[in-house]
């Protein structure tokens, strides 16, 4: 019983994971995190994923701000605030985000206020995605 | 503590408890960081500061082997940090950053990074990392101010190849000699110098950038021909700089860009090498030799240009194309252009890296649906079980859904053949993935091998397709835990192999007869050693591409369901397991019986299992065959017992049955 409810959910999870990976959402290095977790740090991956919320939404909040401003020039430094999403993201294995950011960057290479806020937007719906997602696999 | 106790400790567990210094100010990747290299055995200690970092560095020298740090932090720039620790504390420094771009990997260069990894970091690259240890502290050796530990074989041999001018080398032979004589009771053993280093009381020469410009515009000057250290030292007209510097700066110049101008040329060969071959090669030394000895006029020639960094940048960048593989330029300070560390190491060594990642995944980008990392791609995969949905995308799923092997390392195809090896199948098996042929690859650990795999592997098949499925390489991939070293010594036609034999199933099976033609692939296929798993993982890519048609062709075939194998008392099928050892191939045939297959009760067939055991592959294929034995196949659990251990009773693949069996993949009709 108690083993057919665990058997259960361990095949939803990986149901769920199974389609992060299909639609390209996370990738392999999301397994090395796995891969890491073992008894001397059970709970690995909750913790960096946690951590990679926090910060990640820490980062969102000032890219947003950034571009709101009125005179924007500061590019440098969103440049700066996206190469870290980008780094903890892959490192994670948020593909899909990694390459949002990958786009962003691009846009922000360029001064391009416009299109740096239309990548926003995407980065923030696929990150809320990702961070949902990722929730419910860690119920 | 002593030195002596510091020693042996390094000795006997280096790289294991190696001291690493990580510096990144991102939360997420220094967890990470920190987790992979506590896994790789190293002695972490964190920081998210790089002046904190400076600090611990500074408080104790000796305290860190090496430093990790991130490019882009808010409190200094990564490349600053570089340079200072290069400068005061000499410890070799890895870059990390998400951002590979060519410039910022040049800067890394030029400011002394050993190493310039990009993020994600894997395990694979960190557990190398040590080796810039060793380096640094055997070619910090020559410019030490007299500190003496150089090995002499070493020297003269480095001075020999890398001078290449007869005259030259005899005028800094004599040099070198004399100086070594000097500090022969200095030397220390081991190798270890950074006792040395803490112990002498000589103040060390930091070869600041002014102080190199000087001694280049000597050199310069003087021309090659007459460099010499005591001239070198008038011309520079600097204090506090001995004779024994200028020879021991000079002597690491000529060896930097010998071996940055002898790599060039081979810089091809080094990236599409695998790593074998240069990891094997990076001993000191040795290649060393090897590199020096190559190019002498070219590395003279460049010296000339020293004066102009540019043109030695631009000559040896070529090579660095690639990669975030980087070289230290300076050996004493970070300090740009001088000293490319006389590396033929520091070269090869980061081009393992570099052979893995970019010829591995540029061949197994198609390969693999959800894994750009070809490393990775079978790492952790618990949940493989689940994957039917990734299944039906390309074939390259099938090798995706691979249940995980620590050390897939580079190829998923090895760690199909590693996986035979160890059968540990406790791993989930490919669902439905599956294929024609069981390519199991068994290496002579094939005892344990398949029971598990071949049921998991069945388990998701249709009814009827199954023992043709088994020679799909899918199942084979169940096994990745084969050990590195498997994987690397086992030849490797399972690429080719497979596409040829799932090539071949279909129309083999309903041409009971042509076993030639399988055969005939079987032996085309070349026994590969690691080096061309590259090639073969392409291969396997296409192999696999070729097989879902196949697969979904295989639904018609009626191929043997080992589970459903009945047992047919009546029946006198003898189980014979036909032993087929073809290069390295291990086919198991099992034995196909009329009751065997449900719907085929008045065939006789055998289904034998028949087990090949070699190197090379374990492929297990459904086999007609005049008798089955109910003992045998009650179950396709004891089909691979019966193929693994050797005693089952009847119909068991006997040891000395090797004979080549009518084999092709028949319908089990």
């Amino acid at each position: 019983m108690l083993g057919s409810g665990a058997d259960r959910l361990r095949a939803d999870v990986n149901r769920l994971l199974a389609f992060l990976f299909h639609q390209g959402i996370l990738d392999e290095q999301f397994l090395q995190l796995q891969q890491l977790q073992d008894e001397s740090s059970p709970n690995f991956v909750s913790q960096v994923v946690n951590i990679y919320f926090q910060e990640s939404e820490k980062l969102l909040r000032n890219l947003r701000s950034l571009l709101m401003e009125r005179k924007l020039s500061d590019y440098k430094n969103i440049g700066i605030h996206i190469n870290q999403l980008m780094g903890s993201s892959s490192s994670i294995g948020a593909k899909r985000v990694r390459n949002v950011c990958v786009a962003f960057r691009a846009a922000s290479d360029q001064n391009n206020r416009t299109g740096c806020l239309r990548v926003l937007e995407v980065l923030e719906h696929d990150y809320c995605f990702l961070k949902n997602k990722l929730h419910e696999l860690f119920q | 503590m002593r030195v002596e106790r510091v020693i042996s400790d390094e000795n006997d567990s280096f790289p294991v408890g190696m001291r690493v210094l990580a510096v990144d100010d991102d939360p997420t990747c220094l967890l990470l960081l920190e987790t992979l290299l506590t896994k790789c055995k190293y002695n972490v200690t964190t920081t998210s500061q790089a002046i904190t970092a400076l600090k611990m560095l500074r408080e104790n020298k000796n305290k860190f082997d090496l430093v990790i740090s991130d490019v882009h932090m808010p409190d200094m720039d990564g490349f600053k940090l570089l340079e200072l620790v290069g400068l005061e504390m000499d410890l070799p420094v890895i870059m990390l950053s998400a951002n590979g771009d060519t410039k910022l990997v040049m800067k890394g260069i030029t400011h002394g990074a050993c190493d310039y990894l990009l993020k994600p970091v894997r395990i694979e690259e960190l557990q190398n990392i040590w080796q810039h240890v060793i380096r640094r502290k055997k070619f910090d050796r020559k410019d030490r101010n007299g500190s003496g530990s150089q090995d002499k074989p070493y020297i003269d041999s480095s001075e020999a190849a890398g001078l290449g001018n007869v005259d030259q080398n005899g005028k800094f032979n004599k040099k070198w000699k004399d100086q070594n004589e000097d500090e022969d009771e200095e030397r220390d053993e081991n190798g270890h110098d950074n006792e040395d280093l803490s112990t002498q009381k000589k103040p060390r020469v930091v070869w600041s950038v002014e102080l190199h410009r000087k001694f280049v515009a000597a050199v310069n000057q003087l021309g090659i021909e007459k460099a010499v250290p005591k001239k070198i030292l008038k011309l520079m007209n600097v204090e506090n700089l001995t004779r024994e510097n200028d020879a021991s700066h000079l002597q690491a110049l000529f060896l930097n860009l010998t071996d940055l101008v002898t790599a060039l040329p081979e810089k091809n060969q080094l990236c599409g090498k695998p790593a074998s071959q240069y990891g094997g090669a990076a001993a000191l030394g040795s290649v060393d030799s090897t590199h020096l000895q190559m190019g002498t006029m070219n590395g003279l020639g460049n010296f000339h240009t020293l004066a102009g960094p540019d043109q030695i940048h631009n000559a040896a960048f070529r090579s660095f194309q690639h990669s975030g593989v980087l070289r230290r330029l300076n050996t004493p300070a970070g300090v740009g252009i001088s000293g490319l560390p006389s590396s033929g190491l520091v070269q090869l060594s980061p081009v393992q890296n570099l052979g893995n990642t970019s010829t591995n995944q540029s061949k197994l980008q198609s390969f693999v649906n959800p894994g750009n990392h070809n490393a990775n791609i079978l790492q952790g995969m618990p949940m493989s079980l689940e994957f039917d949905q990734l299944q039906n995308n390309r074939a390259a799923s099938h090798v995706g859904q691979f249940p995980s092997v620590d050390n897939a390392t580079v190829l998923p195809v090895s760690s199909i053949s590693g996986s035979l090896i160890d059968a540990g199948c406790s791993n989930s098996p490919l669902l439905g993935v599956t294929s024609n042929s069981l390519l199991l690859e068994g290496s002579s650990q094939l005892p344990t091998l398949h029971a598990s795999n071949l049921r998991d592997s069945v388990s998701g098949f249709p009814n009827r397709s199954t023992l043709s499925d088994f020679t799909s390489i899918a199942p084979a991939s169940n096994q990745l835990h084969g050990s590195k070293a498997d994987i690397q010594d086992q030849a490797f036609p399972i690429s080719c192999n497979a596409g040829k034999i799932i090539s071949s199933a279909p129309q083999d099976w309903n041409a009971p007869k042509k076993d030639a033609p399988y055969l005939s692939n079987v032996p085309s296929c070349s026994i590969n050693s690691l080096r061309a798993v590259n090639g073969d993982m392409a291969q396997l890519g296409q192999c696999l591409d070729q097989n879902n048609p196949i697969f979904n062709r295989n639904v018609g075939f009626d191929f043997v369901d080992p589970l459903s194998i009945k047992c047919s008392e009546g029946e006198n099928l003898a189980m014979e397991p036909s032993v087929i050892e073809k290069e390295g191939y291990l086919m198991v045939q099992p034995s196909r019986q009329g009751s065997y297959i449900p719907d085929n009760e008045g065939e006789n067939f055998a289904m034998e299992p028949s087990v090949i055991e070699k190197e090379g592959y374990l492929i297990v294929q459904p086999r007609r065959q005049g008798s089955y034995n109910p003992g045998n196949l009650g179950s396709l659990e004891d089909l691979a017992s019966a193929m693994t251990k050797q005693d089952h009773d009847k119909g068991k693949p006997t040891d000395g049955d090797f004979g080549y069996n009518d084999y092709s993949l028949r319908t089990c009709i």
